[in-house]
């Protein structure tokens, strides 16, 4: 076997492409045909530059969302099935993307969506929901002996998911009747941003929680190994798990603050990526982000095109997608 | 002699004959609607006293204030309904366990679904026969037709600009924007403003706006419906800054972005001509000075 680097090299080289291709092609594509010469026409000021404008204001924003929306959910989605050794630790499975969801839920409701004091409002509300619902869980699972359990955390997770999905419905109950629609289509996820502000608001977000994963790969690793293994190594595993749960958090907080609830990217991209690259974490935390945002790319491609001019939510499409194949992932991997 | 007893045996079956049309004859006197569009209809032909519950959204008219309240389309309370013992209730068309339970109790129902501008008439007219003030219903009906071909002629030989006729958006961005497709009330109410829709061609009741959508069909005028609790005059002129991002769309460009408030857009009953008018005063404001 190549040692660790050039394999790390080629990863990042080939998911890199993928990622620079469909980054690339994506914004060409649309319900509208658009000609590239007249979007990068100076002499038409862009005010009145038609093509410009869908490929600036209606497709590049979006674009860029949806990588950085995939990335996040899938890079979040490998560190939880690290942490946790169990191949059904998602964003979903543990209760975070619906604890994101209900603080966003909980912020359009109430109108707190007026950045009065400069501070935007539903990515915090949304972080803050993701980290309390993983705070709940992570005490439940490492509150009666030490160490974690994984049966526990999943268990919880699954109930958290449940718990808080039904509290997210009781205030859409609650609430006016003309902002239930709003919200039912809130929950299915949409990358139609409309300006770059989403994505700008969320970056820091974003930067603390991608530079955060950047030193996990190797603790992971030995994690996966066992905590006792791990620690034998010189490991301070209780730090890694915070610092993992936090900038997993964080990530999946902001993810969802811009799209809304979309599933099956933490699932299905880490393990489709694992096939690839094999299972060292240094390889499958990078090439999990940079596929990631391919594959929410090319799925909000297919929800904005497939039956043009009407849009499908892009939630839709990464569960259709991502279902299916996730199955067919486990019956090729059982034989 | 056989005459007689085939006559006798007749009987039994004339008087359920009888019966029965008297029965169908007395008029509905404890109506529940579950339909505001249908409550307004009821006020405006005079029949109004006869609602004795309405859903838990109904603002109009005011008088509406002191009937009991039953629920609305998603979360109807039957035992509520049931207890005020109506022997009508309007129903939507997709009502259906609740059509059951009312079959299974007996009570009669008239079921109402949203569709374009002439059923709005067409079922004035049906809600008047159904409750025994054709009569009133019909006059009514008539009246809003000659109203709105009073709108339509006003107008004829203007130009119909291209118009986006917006019902939902966030208030603070161009995300979830929804318009009126090429079918329903709200576009036969846009064309009988003199407005051309901009979705004619997609023949649905409501189309999901991207801002690419947005900005590929080019509309002359945007007009943005808001309706609800939580609407004040206050918001408006912030909530059309957001378009200003749009800047090629020629409504951004010549100013002619609209925002309304008010019910009367979004309840199907005798105020569209009202909302109408509005529409179209604000489409030609020159007709209407």
């Amino acid at each position: 076997m190549q040692p660790i680097r050039t394999r790390l090299a080629i990863a990042v080289v080939v998911f890199g492409a993928l990622l620079l291709g469909a980054l690339a092609f994506a914004p060409l594509v649309g319900s509208t045909p658009i000609s590239l010469a007249r979007v990068f026409d100076r002499s038409v000021p862009f005010a009145d530059n038609l093509d410009a404008q869908i490929f600036f204001i209606a497709r590049l924003p979006r674009v860029v969302a949806a990588a950085l929306i995939g990335a996040s959910l899938a890079a979040a989605g490998a560190v939880f099935q690290a942490l946790l050794r169990n191949p059904l630790a998602t964003p979903d499975t543990l209760g975070v993307s619906s604890g994101a969801a209900l603080g966003a839920m909980l912020a359009i409701t109430f109108h707190l969506d007026f950045s009065v004091s400069g501070l935007p409002t539903i990515p915090l509300a949304s972080f803050a929901g993701s980290l309390c619902a993983l705070g709940v869980v992570y005490a439940l699972a490492t509150g009666r002996r030490r160490g974690l359990s994984t049966t526990v955390l999943l268990l919880a997770g699954v109930t958290m998911t449940g718990f808080l999905s039904a509290l997210t419905l009781f205030i859409q109950y609650l609430a006016d009747f003309t902002a239930t629609f709003r919200t039912v289509r809130w929950l299915m996820g949409s990358l139609d941003i409309g300006s770059y502000g989403p994505i700008l608001t969320v970056l820091p977000m974003l930067i603390v929680a991608f530079g955060m994963f950047a030193t996990l790969p190797r603790p992971l690793d030995l994690i996966s190994l066992g905590a006792d293994a791990a620690a034998a190594r010189g490991v301070n595993v209780a730090r890694a798990e915070r610092s993992a749960l936090i900038s997993a958090s964080l990530a999946t907080g902001a993810a969802v603050s811009i799209g809304g609830p979309i599933s099956f990217i933490g699932l299905v991209v880490p393990h489709l990526v694992r096939l690839f690259v094999g299972s060292d974490h240094r390889l499958v935390l990078p090439s999990s982000a940079l596929f990631g945002a391919v594959f929410l790319i090319v799925c909000d491609l297919v929800a904005r095109t497939a039956f043009a001019p009407i849009e499908l939510p892009v939630g839709i499409i990464t569960a259709v997608i991502g279902g299916p194949f996730f199955l067919w992932l486990l019956t090729r991997a059982s034989r | 002699m056989k005459t007689m007893q085939a006559r006798l045996a007749a009987l039994p079956v004339i008087a359920l004959v009888l019966l029965a049309a008297a029965n169908q004859a007395a008029p509905p006197r404890r109506i529940v609607s579950l339909i505001p569009a249908v409550t307004e209809m009821l006020f405006a032909i005079g029949d109004g006293q006869r609602l004795v519950g309405v859903t838990s959204y109904d603002h109009f008219p005011p008088e509406v204030s002191r009937i009991a309240r039953v629920g609305g389309l998603l979360d109807p309370d039957v035992e509520r309904i049931l207890a005020l013992r109506p022997d009508l209730v309007i129903v939507y068309n997709t009502q259906v366990e609740l059509k059951q339970r009312l079959d299974r109790a007996g009570i009669g129902y008239y079921s109402y679904e949203h569709r374009a501008l002439p059923d709005i008439t067409a079922t004035l007219r049906a809600i008047g026969a159904r409750i025994g003030s054709a009569d009133r219903a019909n006059a009514a009906a008539a009246g809003m037709e000659r109203a709105f071909a009073a709108i339509r002629s006003n107008l004829s030989g203007t130009a119909h600009p291209r118009t986006m006729l917006v019902f939902e958006r966030d208030p603070s961005s161009l995300r979830n924007i929804y318009a009126s497709g090429g079918y329903g009330f709200l576009h036969d109410m846009l064309e009988a403003a003199g407005g051309r829709n901009v979705f004619d061609d997609l023949k649905q009741q409501s189309v999901e706006v991207t801002t690419e959508i947005a900005l590929a069909r080019q509309p002359d005028v945007i007009i943005e419906l808001w309706y609800g609790d939580s609407v004040s005059a206050l918001d408006l002129p912030r909530r059309r800054l957001a378009w200003n991002a749009l800047g090629s769309v020629p409504a951004v460009r010549n100013h002619r972005v609209y925002e309304l408030v008010g019910d009367e857009f979004v309840v199907p009953g005798p105020r569209v001509v009202d909302a109408t008018r509005r529409l179209a005063r604000t489409l030609h404001p020159e007709k209407y000075r």
